[in-house]
């Protein structure tokens, strides 16, 4: 950590960074087992994706205006979550809360476009029980969803955790790891976007 | 960050970068890269241009070329030598990846090929 840990010992300071090395990486191992659980996701999703059992299929459903937007949403939030862990490393109060703050904000833009888009499906009829396609539809793309929701909520934590405690190693730590779980949903999304909803609605 | 041994953690950039304006141009051309990438897809997906079988192979590529973007441009996973580590937990994530859809649509192409048809069963149950 650079300057501010000036009171700290060269071995100390040895000590934290391979700390963060070590947390980060234990975190990426779990980053890891979460996209295998994804992949077993899209897997079923692949397998499903035909039986639509006289219902609608994905050309019939989705809204692809819609989806470029919450795409935009979570592309944008990706970035202003990297400006905050700039933020963070340089221990500039301001350059994180505002980077924080938008990327909450995006990211709750992104779930209110999400949950809108379901209960448009659901009121129609074609819910998750409508057909084998519908429900793994909905079981991927709401496990993306239920991941946003709880980074949310781990990101006010993070806020908060700053304005309490300030930039100690720990939660620089923490939020490494934080971001490292953001940008990890937005591979996700990538995956999701181009599978489900481009492949889905292309001729 | 001052590097006393090999290793990063993923998500930190590159050691010996300085911290602000190196990371912030990183962000930035990863966010130019990813937006490129995005509108060619949505593009690809509604445009009549394309020759239409090709359409689902070529979403695919751009999909993998952006998260391609996403790991060395957000997630600081590159190729250097102190992230050695990183890359070999990745590669082996997507060999799991890979065996888990590619293994998964096989069987069940094959059990869906051999598989009578529902009608046959309906009538043999009578």
């Amino acid at each position: 950590m650079s300057g501010a840990a000036t009171h700290l010992s060269a071995h100390a300071a040895r000590d934290e960074t391979s700390k963060r090395i070590i947390a980060g990486y234990g975190f990426w191992i779990f980053l890891l087992s979460d996209i295998i659980m994804f992949s077993a996701f899209f897997a079923s999703y692949a397998v499903l994706s035909g039986a639509t059992a006289g219902g609608p299929a994905g050309r019939d459903l989705f809204d692809l205006g819609n989806v470029a937007i919450e795409t935009g949403c979570l592309l944008l939030s990706s970035f202003s979550c990297g400006i905050a862990s700039v933020g963070a490393r340089m221990r500039n109060a301001l350059v994180f809360y505002a980077g924080m703050g938008v990327t909450f904000l995006l990211g709750a833009a992104f779930l209110v476009l999400e949950v809108h888009e379901f209960a448009g499906l659901v009121a129609r009829g074609d819910g998750p029980s409508r057909s084998a396609f519908l429900s793994s539809f909905f079981t991927l793309v709401g496990c993306h969803g239920i991941h946003v929701t709880l980074g949310l909520l781990w990101l006010l934590t993070m806020m908060a955790q700053v304005f309490a405690k300030g930039f100690r190693s720990d939660i620089q730590r923490r939020i490494l790891c934080f971001s490292l779980f953001w940008h990890t949903l937005d591979i996700v999304w990538v995956a999701l976007f181009s599978v489900v909803y481009l492949i889905g609605v292309a001729p | 960050m001052s590097k006393t041994h090999a290793g990063t953690a993923p998500g930190d950039p590159p050691s010996g970068t300085p911290e602000a304006e190196e990371g912030l141009r990183g962000y930035l051309i990863g966010l130019g890269l990813a937006i490129l990438l995005t509108a060619t897809s949505f593009f690809i997906a509604t445009t009549s241009l394309v020759w239409t079988p090709s359409i689902p192979i070529a979403i695919f590529v751009i999909a993998v070329a952006q998260m391609g973007v996403h790991l060395v441009f957000f997630l600081h996973i590159t190729t250097g030598e102190d992230n050695v580590n990183n890359i070999m937990a990745l590669a082996f994530g997507i060999l799991i990846v890979m065996l888990l859809i590619v293994g998964s649509l096989w069987i069940m192409s094959h059990l869906d090929h051999n598989m009578m048809p529902v009608s046959r069963i309906m009538q043999m149950q009578r």
